[in-house]
């Protein structure tokens, strides 16, 4: 089987640090990791070549530093890892982040299966992997709890989706594109030996050239989201102290409350 | 000079206390408290490499160095004092020695089910009577044809009720002093061999701590380890390994006491201020950063000796002296700046407190370790070649 990861490399959110203006992350803010999502998605693809064999791939756009976290995959034991880097990629939306991985799945090869987290816990939309099987025309599976059935032969998979009242079956032809929740398994640590072979790989680097796209389509050039970010406004509490005898005291708060329309 | 970890050292670091976060922490507490040990955690670290971390993958092991071991040890006891005292015995005490000290037959025989956890081993030198004073002993080995006959008992033997396997030291030759010792390798099950737990122990409470009986207990001549005689300079080089571990495990307990004590003084407000706005709270953190990397500088210098193969008797008493009372010193002014919180089991630096005492007392005292340190610049020590010394860290060898 040829199976795909999609990781993303994100803040570690329980070691924030610095911030700037309050929202954006500074470049000093804080430890990267594997997306923790992501971990489960590689979990899953590495047991998936352990029942099916085969080859798992790793892809991961981000900068240099990113390469720590396709390491990571490495020791966990995927086959493959590949960054794709370019100063042009900053600033991607989800869009246009789908249309880069998608020309580096193109340039992987033939894949039976994609796979990725259910989201990342720094934009936490679950966008790119539905924009990336659009753009590929497959079926997508989004949170993926379990995997009854997965056959290369048949080229089909029986999964389920855990919804928030119930837990969906579903089937779908393969390739395809899933999305898993972290009910899906335990991920491993990366093992010694896999430490060793991860800490010696060279982790090559698809820029956009290497995958045939343009500087106008990615990057901010390429993006058709722009955000404008504003911080809740902080609201200031005021006490006041009703006094006198309980029941009048209740009369007033109530009274008050009608006033303030809380009631 | 590199003082930086190497990548493959940070990706250690990292799985380690992983590790430690995840699988240890959560339970840990809990063992402590009702005294019991963590015996679902074996095959946990078994399954990680952790129990042959630094032994050769010919053996077994994972075939990494010696710094590896530090680093593992440390993210064990950032956790809890006790597990890593299963690394420091099962492998410094047990599975090292084998391979420094035990012929192509012992270490092809018992190396590669230690370094998979199939066995556990302990170490047996301290007696009732006989500590730091290993010449007290009055363990006997009496030889009889093939075979020995082992009689003596064993106290504060961590391991000993969990422990497949036993390195035990006792007296071959009567009014040799340290010259009369050899190693034994013995195995549960033996006839004469029995094991206990003690109870009541002030820290470490999740370590399984306790005593090794034996009464003519018949060891075949193929588990001698060594020479007859030369157990006490066995004994001396296990600890050469473990205090190693002991003092990178220093490290990470005052990693932990230095992380909690930083996140409750800036959340904890008296005088209208965080705690950590004080004076005298920044003194104390800032010492406690100062023992981290005073002891972590030591720490990397010893696992730098090891992986060179230069002998390190003095540097790793040193590193185990200065690091375990910088701990003792490190765990009490967490609790300090904890408060009556931190007095209370409710945090977990009250466990480090008591955990760091019992390092300062075994592996050597702190005052062993100052009287080593005192005869080696006045020249009183010199420390001579040993017949079998653990030999250098080479990455070709230890991986194929």
């Amino acid at each position: 089987m040829n199976i795909i990861v999609l990781m993303k490399q994100t803040p570690d959110t329980a070691q924030l640090s610095g911030t700037v203006d309050g929202f954006k992350l500074s470049e000093y803010g804080g430890p990267r990791i594997v997306n923790p999502w992501d971990e489960y998605a590689i979990e899953t693809a590495i047991q998936m070549r352990e029942t099916h064999d085969g080859k798992v791939t790793v892809l991961c756009m981000g900068k240099e530093e990113a390469k720590d976290a396709l390491k990571t995959a490495l020791a966990m034991g995927v086959d493959e890892a590949v960054l794709i880097s370019d100063p042009a990629m900053e600033g991607s939306d989800s869009l246009a982040t789908a249309h880069i991985l998608v020309a580096a799945i193109r340039k992987t090869g033939d894949f039976d299966i994609l796979i990725g987290g259910r989201a990342a816990i720094d934009g936490n939309m679950s966008a790119t992997a539905v924009q990336v099987a659009a753009l590929l025309d497959i079926p997508q599976i989004s949170y993926v709890a379990d995997l009854i059935e997965v056959n290369p032969d048949a080229k089909t998979i029986k999964a389920v989706r855990l919804l928030e009242k119930a837990r969906e079956t579903v089937t779908s032809t393969l390739p395809a594109m899933i999305t898993v929740v972290k009910e899906i398994n335990e991920p491993r640590y990366p093992s010694l030996i896999g430490i060793r072979k991860a800490a010696r790989a060279e982790v090559p680097v698809w820029n956009l050239t290497d995958l045939g796209l343009d500087a106008s389509e990615v990057g901010m050039a390429g993006s058709r989201v722009t955000w404008q970010v504003e911080l809740p406004t902080v609201r200031e509490a005021q006490v006041e102290i009703i006094e006198g005898p309980p029941a009048e005291a209740a009369k007033k708060l109530i009274d008050r409350l009608l006033e303030e329309k809380v009631i | 000079m590199d003082f930086e970890l190497s990548e493959e050292h940070k990706m250690i670091e990292k799985m380690v206390y992983d590790f430690a976060r995840n699988e240890i922490l959560p339970i840990i507490k809990e063992h402590d408290r009702n005294g019991t040990f963590p015996h679902e955690l074996l095959p946990k670290m078994a399954a990680q490499g952790f129990l042959g971390i630094c032994l050769p993958v010919k053996y077994d092991g994972a075939g990494m160095d010696f710094i590896s071991l530090g680093i593992l040890s440390e993210g064990m006891e950032w956790a809890d004092s006790s597990v890593r005292e299963t690394i420091a015995v099962h492998l410094g005490l047990h599975a090292l020695p084998i391979f420094q000290w035990g012929t192509d037959e012992q270490k092809d025989r018992f190396l590669p089910a230690l370094a998979v956890g199939e066995h556990i081993g302990c170490f047996g030198l301290t007696e009732p009577g006989a500590g730091s004073d290993v010449a007290a002993m009055e363990s006997r080995a009496r030889k009889e044809g093939d075979h020995y006959l082992v009689s003596g008992e064993k106290m504060w033997i961590t391991l000993s009720d969990v422990a497949d396997r036993f390195l035990v030291f006792a007296k071959t030759q009567q009014d040799a002093g340290t010259r009369g010792l050899t190693a034994f390798l013995m195995e549960r099950g033996w006839d004469g061999l029995t094991t206990g737990t003690i109870k009541g122990k002030m820290g470490v409470k999740a370590s399984n701590t306790g005593w090794i009986n034996m009464d003519n207990v018949p060891v075949p001549e193929s588990h001698r380890l060594g020479e007859e005689g030369e157990g006490f300079k066995i004994a001396m080089s296990c600890l050469d390994n473990a205090r190693y571990t002991v003092a990178a495990g220093a490290v990470g307990l005052m990693k932990f006491c230095l992380e909690a004590s930083i996140d409750y003084a800036k959340q904890r407000v008296t005088f209208g201020h965080p705690i950590a706005d004080h004076q005298l709270v920044k003194q104390m953190i800032a010492q406690m950063k100062q023992r981290i990397d005073l002891g972590e500088l030591q720490v990397r210098r010893v696992g730098w000796l090891k992986n060179k193969g230069v002998r390190n008797t003095r540097e790793t008493s040193m590193a185990k002296w200065f690091c375990t009372e910088a701990a003792f010193a490190t765990a009490s002014d967490a609790v300090q700046v904890h408060g009556a919180y931190g007095f209370s089991d409710e945090y977990d630096v009250e466990r480090h407190l008591r955990n760091s005492k019992s390092a300062v007392i075994y592996e050597g005292t702190s005052q062993i370790h100052q009287l080593l340190q005192a005869d080696y610049v006045l020249g009183n020590r010199v420390d001579k070649p040993l017949r079998c010394p653990m030999p250098a860290y080479d990455p070709d060898i230890w991986q194929s």
